[in-house]
């Protein structure tokens, strides 16, 4: 059947999908410059020009290449693809939970994490002080931990998986199983916390502290690789998560299967934020806000929505991390302690500032 | 008949729900669903539409069976309009192109964009093309969701209750828009109600449930007040008001 052929296409609307469109490139254009300045900025400053050489393989001093290639351009990647993957999952959370306060930690993976890496503390044996360092505590087997933290980080989601396949994938099951077995980690975490000693204590706090420094070159490929899937996953089911914003019965009569869109978005959610969790511990606030910043601006259309949140991510734990190198140099604070101290009042402002234009 | 409905029968937790319906719907009609409420109206709707599964019977759009189609293949036979609908932040340009899910490949088409266009104009809603659907009123809104309904191209389409909770202006609106686009194009469209006098109005056809089966069904002009008194149990007067039949309940069952 085909009734409605004698339509325009107003021009009101193009020009609409244009600026939202100007949006997207400013952000991918702000991203590539706080990467520059991520690089650029710490305790040895590097001119600008040098990294963006350095990004095309022509550095000319081999001491900026050094400190690039093996510290800065990894770390600053580390933090691009986290807050990336952390923002989007976030994004696609909010859409598949029906819920505003969903967001990758929503089914219990930062608590997994930390259960995870302090059973790998306590019981491999995993930690251990280091008096010569600025962080004071290090990880002797970073990839035990890891490994353990992802293990539990998995755990948690396939137990969720399970539940939701015998219930049914409604949006109260899994966020209340993920709140039950949050706590159930966290109950575990300090279970073990009571019996470890002061040195294992703080190798499991410091563990929990989000930070990029712990991101090498596999770790950033790894992360990159993920991301770019997750991200790709969630962009491909924009108009399945529009049609579920639209309620679950508009979006079933538009030929959604609604459930298997939930299974699998939670599923790959929880993957992305697993593997990023593991490798650089809780980076908490930018997966639950960074999608809240840009609904504010640019609306709930996942069509803009996704990619809007997945570059604010990046910029947000970019612009933390360029914060935690310079603010108490030459020491460099883990960069989840900064994100809501940027983030908090960004959002603030939007909240309170009269919705619309 | 565009539109058959063979022998439903669906049950929850063990309670046969619907006992066996068979209805027919032809071209260009409009079929009044009524009943007391949790007779079974929204759960045959979402039964023609799939998403729920009968125990026996079968559903012929098209004298297609639904029930063997992809989920996709439904959405573009029938259009359905739920009874809530959520509103996020989005303009009603982009929730009506939401309709056009079940024909888009990865891009939007030109020829998409057209058929929004065309459908707000139909609805009266080109001018608010841009405004967002979360600060729109009720009455507005729910044409949004016909509007996107529309443009699925359906040949059928479902509507549970389209003018609940709508001031009576909307709703003559609303029934009345319905009405013109199932005539104009040759549509047909099955609607639960709960004001009779609505239903009347603007159907052609009815269907009263009772006890999970069919208690009678009908033109428009073949209505008594036994057959309103039987299904509500509340004597009524049918009266006639320039040409239209007007369900009076008696002031003794008041």
């Amino acid at each position: 059947m085909s009734h409605f052929d004698h339509g325009q296409i107003p021009s009101e609307y193009t020009a609409y999908i244009g600026r939202k469109a100007v949006f997207l490139g400013g952000l991918t254009l702000l991203t590539g410059v706080l990467l520059v300045m991520a690089v650029s900025l710490g305790a040895v400053r590097i001119p600008a020009w040098d990294v963006v050489q350095a990004f095309f393989g022509q550095g000319e001093d081999p001491r900026f290449a050094v400190i690039i290639r093996n510290i800065r351009l990894p770390h600053a990647l580390a933090g691009l693809f986290a807050g990336a993957g952390l923002a989007a999952a976030g994004a696609a959370m909010q859409s598949i939970l029906r819920n505003p306060l969903g967001s990758p930690f929503t089914l219990g993976i930062s608590q997994a994490g930390a259960f995870g890496a302090a059973f790998s503390v306590m019981l491999l044996g995993t930690g251990t002080m280091q008096s010569s360092q600025v962080g004071a505590v290090s990880i002797i087997n970073p990839y035990l931990t890891t490994l353990s933290a992802f293990a539990a980080c998995m755990a948690t989601s396939l137990i969720i998986i399970a539940i939701a396949r015998i219930r049914g994938a409604s949006p109260e099951v899994m966020v209340l199983s993920g709140v039950a077995l949050g706590s159930l980690f966290s109950a575990g975490t300090m279970f073990l916390q009571y019996f470890a000693d002061d040195v294992q204590l703080a190798a499991m706090v410091f563990w929990t502290f989000g930070d990029v420094g712990r991101a090498g070159w596999p770790e950033v490929w790894f992360m990159a690789v993920v991301v770019t899937a997750a991200v790709l996953f969630f962009v491909f089911n924009r108009w399945n998560y529009n049609a579920i914003d639209a309620g679950d019965e508009t979006a079933k009569a538009l030929g959604v299967r609604v459930e298997l869109v939930r299974l699998a978005g939670m599923v790959v959610a929880s993957l992305v934020t697993a593997v990023i969790v593991s490798f650089l511990g809780i980076i908490g606030f930018v997966g639950l806000v960074c999608p809240h910043i840009v609904r504010r601006i640019i609306g709930d259309d996942h069509r803009f929505l996704l990619p809007a949140s997945t570059l604010t991510g990046a910029c947000l734990l970019l612009t933390a991390d360029i914060a935690a190198r310079l603010m108490f140099a030459p020491r460099v604070l883990p960069v989840a302690i900064l994100t809501a101290f940027f983030g908090a009042p960004t959002f603030l402002y939007l909240l309170i500032r009269r919705r619309g234009r | 008949m565009i539109l058959n409905v063979r022998d439903i029968r669906i049950g929850y937790n063990g309670r046969l729900v619907l006992q066996g319906l068979d209805f027919a719907v032809d071209r260009g009609q409009v079929l009044a669903i009524l009943g007391p409420n949790g007779v079974g109206k929204t759960t045959l709707l979402r039964c023609i539409n799939a998403m729920l599964k009968p125990r026996t019977g079968a559903v012929l759009v098209e004298y297609a069976d639904v029930f063997r189609m992809h989920a996709g293949e439904i959405a573009k036979r029938l259009g359905y309009v739920a009874q809530r609908n959520e509103a996020g932040r989005m303009t009603a340009f982009d929730a009506v192109l939401l309709g056009r899910k079940p024909h888009m490949r990865w891009k939007i088409s030109e020829a998409d964009l057209r058929k929004v266009d065309a459908a707000l104009k139909q609805l009266g809603l080109d001018h608010l093309a841009l405004r967002h659907i979360d600060a729109m009123s009720g009455g507005e809104l729910q044409k949004v969701c016909i509007a996107r309904a529309l443009v699925q191209e359906p040949s059928v389409l479902l509507l549970d209750e389209p003018t609940s909770s709508l001031d009576l202006k909307n709703q003559l609106e609303i029934l009345r828009t319905i009405r013109h686009v199932v005539h104009e194009h040759k549509l047909a469209a099955v609607m639960t109600m709960h004001d009779l006098n609505m239903a009347f109005r603007f159907s052609d056809a009815f269907v009263f449930i009772k006890d999970g089966r069919i208690f009678c069904c009908g033109q428009n002009t073949e209505l008594t007040p036994d057959m309103v008194q039987e299904v509500y149990g509340v004597p009524v007067d049918i009266l006639r008001h320039q040409g239209q039949a007007v369900v009076v309940p008696q002031m003794a069952g008041c």
